[in-house]
């Protein structure tokens, strides 16, 4: 079990967003402040993390031709536990992610490609995976988040920081109020994606460029 | 072996034929052709429209430079295309907008549309429209006071509202169904000629652009083309679909009203953004007309010069690609067996 690997992969080489483009529909659609990204990506990772666990453990007992099914169910399952807890003490969060937090379960079937890691490895291996995957997850919903709701509004973790006021950080009326619009996801999250494809790019380059010089 | 090892080959791909005229002295002939607008602009608003115009071209500049400072790519400020984005960019803002909006626009059309796609020749929009439409989608509040024209604004950093007397403009009425001169904004078809309305600094005259526009044609800068069959599109569909008034003043009215020359003359007709084949730049020119007439007959805003534009922009790449003339000596079925190998190789 290589955990410095694993947690490298889900956060940055194999991050499921900005790599991978899983789950780009929650990405694009709940992220318009820093509460919606941290608490969608939140809700992801604990989601994530259980069902990976949980069929790591029940695979050996599980014909191998249900596995597929039995990941849904199980991840569907959780999803929707997820989602009534979300209901019940987060009424204002489950407003704003409305109909993205029952389709949680989607996302999570689509992060842990249907539990395929799941069932070959441990459980602890299939935990750090999923952990490691749902911080990757919750890393770049956070990200376009903070963008979006700093470019769009002005302000910083409004609904939940400072008592749920958040902080203005310059006045609403210079703030490009169109990020917050869907558009805005688009873009904001195409400059992440860019961003994050250019870095890993980098180290590439450099070799490539070692390479010629030495020829 | 010696003279071998020291012997400098050039290798470049086609063409291998160089023109003495570069980047550079067509992005001059851009300038010279958007003057005679610039005077109007300043005629009719005051001097802050050209104001507005410098603070649009120098951000313009700076944040190409500091791009590509910033990225250690070579530095292409000399080419004095940031410029004429800048001045696009601020002939399709109104004389009101504030100066930090327009830098904000001049950023989003650099550095997000223009260098982030790789710089010039390789942007897919038009980065001075992208910036409109940026702007529109973030400042609406900002980009759309309409001034009456005359109302001298000096160099204030925000036009006080008391200046900003607004006014109906002729593509208000369009849209609402009404010609300009029976409508809310009695403006009368040869003030719209000069350019005596209100709207956006850059495209109120008519007569400036077509001057410009003629100056480019004369030049050999563009091809009347695109601007023939844009405006002919458009001209054709409003003298047939008349939706008040007679076809002749309905026609007129659309012709003359809103960015439709600065686009069909200056947007349309970017080298970038518009296809290099002749049928694909005819296509091009009907599709804009076409998109113009239903967005500003059917869309929401009243104008859509500038979606429509963007909007071909995109579909440039098809248009070129099912616009490729025949190559000489070569059969119908040969070239589209080789479009066809093309599309396999994942090469469109």
């Amino acid at each position: 079990m290589n955990v410095g690997k694993q947690i490298e992969e889900g956060l940055l080489t194999k991050n499921p967003v900005a790599v991978q483009l899983l789950g780009l529909c929650t990405a694009l659609a709940v992220t318009t402040s820093l509460l919606n990204g941290l608490g969608m990506g939140l809700c992801v990772l604990v989601v994530l993390t259980l069902s990976n666990g949980l069929l790591s453990a029940l695979g050996p007992y599980l014909p191998e031709r249900i596995h597929m099914v039995s990941a849904v169910v199980v991840t569907a399952s959780l999803g929707g536990v997820a989602d009534l807890i979300v209901q019940a003490f987060f009424p204002d969060l489950a407003g704003n992610l409305g109909l993205f937090l029952p389709l949680m379960a989607v996302t999570c079937v689509l992060l842990s490609g249907a539990g395929v890691y799941a069932y070959e490895n441990g459980v602890a291996s299939a935990v750090l995976e999923g952990l490691c995957r749902g911080l990757g997850y919750t890393l770049v919903l956070v990200l376009v988040g903070v963008i979006r709701e700093l470019l769009g509004k002005g302000s910083f973790g409004e609904g939940l920081l400072n008592s749920g006021r958040g902080f203005q950080v310059f006045p609403a009326q210079f703030a490009a109020g169109g990020l917050v619009h869907p558009v805005g996801g688009f873009l904001v999250l195409a400059c992440v994606i860019a961003a994050v494809q250019g870095f890993l790019a980098r180290p590439k380059k450099a070799a490539r460029r070692k390479e010629t010089v030495r020829r | 072996m010696k003279e071998y090892a020291d012997l400098k080959l050039t290798v470049a791909s086609s063409p291998h034929v160089g023109s003495p005229v570069g980047t550079r002295a067509l992005m001059m002939d851009v300038l010279v052709a958007l003057t005679p607008a610039l005077c109007m602009a300043v005629f009719f608003f005051g001097p802050r429209a050209l104001a507005l115009t410098a603070v649009s071209v120098v951000g313009c500049e700076i944040f190409e430079a500091l791009y590509r400072i910033l990225l250690k790519k070579p530095v292409s400020g000399g080419d004095l295309s940031a410029a004429v984005t800048g001045v696009l960019l601020a002939f399709v803002c109104p004389v009101t907008i504030p100066y930090w909006t327009i830098l904000i626009g001049d950023f989003f059309a650099i550095v997000v549309v223009k260098q982030l796609f790789g710089g010039l020749g390789k942007n897919f929009l038009n980065p001075a429209l992208a910036g409109r439409a940026f702007l529109a989608l973030c400042y609406l509040p900002e980009m759309t006071v309409w001034v009456r024209p005359g109302t001298k604004f000096w160099l204030g950093l925000t036009a006080s509202a008391a200046d900003a007397v607004s006014a109906a403009t002729p593509m208000a009425d369009l849209h609402n169904g009404l010609l300009p001169w029976l409508g809310t904004s009695g403006v009368r078809l040869h003030d719209m000629f000069y350019g005596n309305v209100g709207g956006c600094m850059g495209e109120v005259s008519a007569l400036a652009l077509l001057f410009g526009g003629g100056y480019l044609i004369l030049r050999g800068v563009i091809h009347p083309r695109i601007p023939t069959t844009y405006l002919g599109t458009v001209a054709l569909l409003a003298f047939l679909f008349p939706r008040v008034g007679s076809a002749e003043d309905w026609m007129l009215a659309q012709l003359l009203s809103g960015g439709l020359m600065l686009g069909a003359f200056f947007m349309a007709t970017d080298y970038v953004t518009s296809p290099c084949t002749p049928w694909g730049e005819v296509l091009f020119g009907v599709g804009c007309g076409l998109l113009t007439v239903f967005l500003r007959s059917f869309g929401g805003s009243a104008e859509g010069v500038s979606y429509a534009i963007l909007l071909m922009n995109a579909c440039v790449p098809l248009l070129e690609k099912y616009t490729q003339p025949k190559r000489y000596g070569a059969s119908r079925g040969w070239q589209r067996k080789a479009r066809k190998e093309g599309e396999h190789h994942g090469k469109g």
